[in-house]
């Protein structure tokens, strides 16, 4: 097996708080290799988005810890000196962020934005130059009258129009890997299948890897391989699109697929949301972290409180759950 | 772009006819009767009307308007006899107790004012800007703390006290520079820096308290934005980055505010001309209040006016130019 594009390693991210120390992520590990997609998914502060700015070096502050190693071509990222992972933004590894409302610097035109994303890798690149290549990214993700448009500023476009703007400043430099946080959750839904059919075809004309962050499981479905699924800043699953929805295992991942309707079970299954809330990732429970609104950790006889689960292989899943194997590799309908 | 100038400039004209109005009307509706202040204490009953019907207060305060107005675009003629007074355009008034066109009144003093206002802008802006960028990007170290704790003195300090304060620490103690004197620019250039040198500072030390803490917090407010955030993704350089992307969005809102402070200042610095003893609009107002003497304060209050008028309409278009998001609504 060839050495994959990035390679994530116990990943810890902290930041401390007036309140107390938030601990955002714990223990995350994952490899993505050339081309190929993964998704991270869960709740809103499960730490999936703090993972993907990990990767990025985004989040700074005063009181922050990033622990554990993040090998992108053999060269930990977490260890670099500034001016090398400077060099590696927007070049190497490129982001797509929520909102493209906010996401665009509204004092300049998206042409000038666009060539900037280019001419920061590439110093001494004429302006013609520069023009012709952002008149060339904004044909490709499909904006008619490039012209005209590369004139305009951010203010002037749609939601979806401005998120295809920021995909192609992150495309014009063909990075290897794309980390997309949560790019269709703030649009239409008809706009999203479209956007996410834009970094579909640009992941295959580019051989970009693409990791996804989300919390719709719909966009999941459609557009990755992989799925990563978090809950307090751990990983509770990691298994394939098909085993992950056709046969989930962790009782997080059933809870959440039952808490989504779907069409073809619609006529008589009732949606299922997961009792509670997140716990509060200042003040973390004890043991497994999903134990307080998990089903079965009451026939465990309190191991899920004391004891943190480790991923253990189920089938062709990973499961971080003290459930017997059988138990969780039996499909979900029977036990249910 | 040419449309929102357009309206704007119109906009600004009428308002300026409603503030002159509004003006006149106030001055004509108080109880002190401008022509019994014409002549002294024990003043002859003919003397006041002849003066009333020279000056034109015993017409209704509307046709006084119109007569004023006329007065600012052609000039102004008191009295038909031989001893009739002309005031030329743009005619201002006549100030009957200091024996002078008003608008050579004002011609003489605004050149000190204005001299004042933009020494003391140029400082303000400066150390604000820095000092508040300073603080920002060293947050929570020791330059925000120094930054900080030097607006809240600058700011706690009343103009009188710093003023006085200054001219006894420079100018009695330690004799650094001479009692301020004014001198006119193309007189001597020297002389006029050194007797406005500490009106500025004084002036400059609390409005740049004010700009520290607006140039610190909008920068902080910038650097949360989304924008930023993709910026620091894209690969920018922490330069490039703070100048295009931070300083660009926290510094054009201060923009519009520092264009109306200017206009303010333009007005009179009341305070600080008296405390400096000089001779600019401010210390004129000042006087004639003092002095009752109405067609002085109605002027100055006009001019003062027009300054804020003006800079808004400025500052509007100016904006319009800063941010595109406004430029094309």
């Amino acid at each position: 097996m060839n050495t994959p594009l990035l390679s994530v390693r116990d990943l810890h991210v902290n930041f401390g708080t007036s309140e107390g120390v938030v601990q955002a992520v714990r223990g995350v590990s994952f490899d993505i290799g050339t081309g190929e997609t993964l998704a991270i998914v869960g709740e809103s502060g499960s730490g999936k988005s703090v993972t993907a700015s990990a990767i990025m070096r985004l989040n700074f502050g005063a009181d922050i810890r990033v622990s554990g190693s993040a090998m992108f071509e053999g060269k930990d990222i977490l260890s670099m000196g500034e001016e090398e992972i400077r060099k590696m933004r927007g070049s190497d590894i490129a982001m797509i962020f929520q909102d493209p409302l906010t996401a665009l610097n509204p004092f300049y035109t998206v042409g000038n934005q666009i060539s900037e994303a280019y001419a920061i890798h590439h110093p001494g690149t004429s302006k013609k130059e520069l023009r012709a290549l952002a008149l060339d990214a904004i044909e490709k993700v499909g904006i008619p009258e490039p012209v005209k448009r590369i004139k305009q500023y951010p203010h002037e476009f749609s939601g979806g129009m401005r998120q295809r703007i920021v995909i192609a400043m992150a495309l014009i430099n063909q990075p290897k890997l794309l980390i997309a946080d949560e790019p269709t959750t703030a649009l239409d839904v008809t706009v999203q299948a479209q956007i996410l059919e834009l970094i579909g075809s640009m992941q295959e004309d580019y051989g970009t890897a693409v990791i996804l962050i989300t919390h719709d499981l719909g966009v999941v479905a459609e557009v990755t391989e992989r799925v990563l699924v978090m809950y307090a800043g751990r990983m509770v699953e990691k298994a394939s699109v098909v085993d992950a929805f056709g046969s989930p295992t962790h009782p997080y991942t059933r809870g959440l697929l039952n808490s989504v309707k779907s069409l073809d079970s619609a006529s008589h299954s009732r949606l299922e949301p997961i009792p509670g809330i997140p716990p509060s990732l200042i003040d973390l429970p004890s043991g497994c972290p999903f134990h307080e609104r998990c089903r079965y950790a009451e026939s465990l006889n309190g191991k899920c409180a004391t004891e943190v689960p480790e991923l253990k292989a189920v089938g062709n899943s990973w499961s971080a759950c003290h459930l017997p194997i059988e138990v969780l590799a039996t499909p979900i309908k029977e036990s249910l | 772009m040419l449309y929102f100038v357009a309206r704007r400039s119109i906009f600004a004209i009428i308002l300026l006819f409603v503030v002159s109005i509004f003006t006149f009307w106030i001055f004509s509706a108080l109880p002190a009767d401008p022509a019994a202040l014409t002549c002294g204490k024990n003043c002859r009953p003919e003397v006041i009307e002849a003066n009333r019907a020279r000056l034109g207060y015993d017409k209704p305060w509307i046709e006084q308007y119109g007569g004023y107005m006329k007065g600012i675009f052609v000039g102004r003629t008191y009295g038909e006899d031989a001893a009739a007074i002309h005031c030329s355009a743009p005619s201002l008034g006549y100030s009957y107790d200091r024996h002078e066109c008003v608008s050579s009144l004002v011609a003489k003093t605004f050149p000190v004012t204005a001299s004042i206002a933009f020494g003391a802008f140029v400082l303000w802006m400066f150390l604000g800007i820095t000092l508040g960028t300073w603080a920002a990007l060293r947050r929570g170290k020791w330059p925000d703390h120094l930054a900080t704790s030097l607006s809240v003195v600058g700011i706690s300090f009343p103009s009188f006290f710093l003023g006085l304060l200054s001219v006894l620490i420079f100018v009695i103690w330690t004799k650094l520079l001479p009692f301020p004197q004014y001198v006119g620019i193309t007189e001597n250039p020297i002389k006029w820096f050194s007797s406005l040198i500490l009106p500025w500072c004084v002036l400059a030390v609390l409005s740049a308290s004010t700009y520290i803490r607006m140039t610190r917090n909008g920068i902080l407010e910038v650097m949360n934005e989304e924008f930023v955030r993709l910026g620091i993704a894209k690969g920018l350089s922490r330069k490039k980055l703070i100048v295009k992307y931070v300083l660009r969005a926290a510094l054009t809102p201060i923009a519009t505010i520092a264009g109306i402070d200017f206009a303010f200042l333009l007005g009179g610095a009341l305070v600080t001309e008296s405390v400096f003893n000089l001779p600019g609009l401010g210390k004129l107002t000042l006087a004639a209040v003092t002095n009752s003497d109405l067609p002085i304060l109605v002027a100055t209050t006009l001019v003062a006016a027009v300054f804020i008028v003006v800079a808004n309409a400025i500052v509007d278009i100016m904006y319009g130019f800063l941010d595109p998001r406004v430029r094309t609504k």
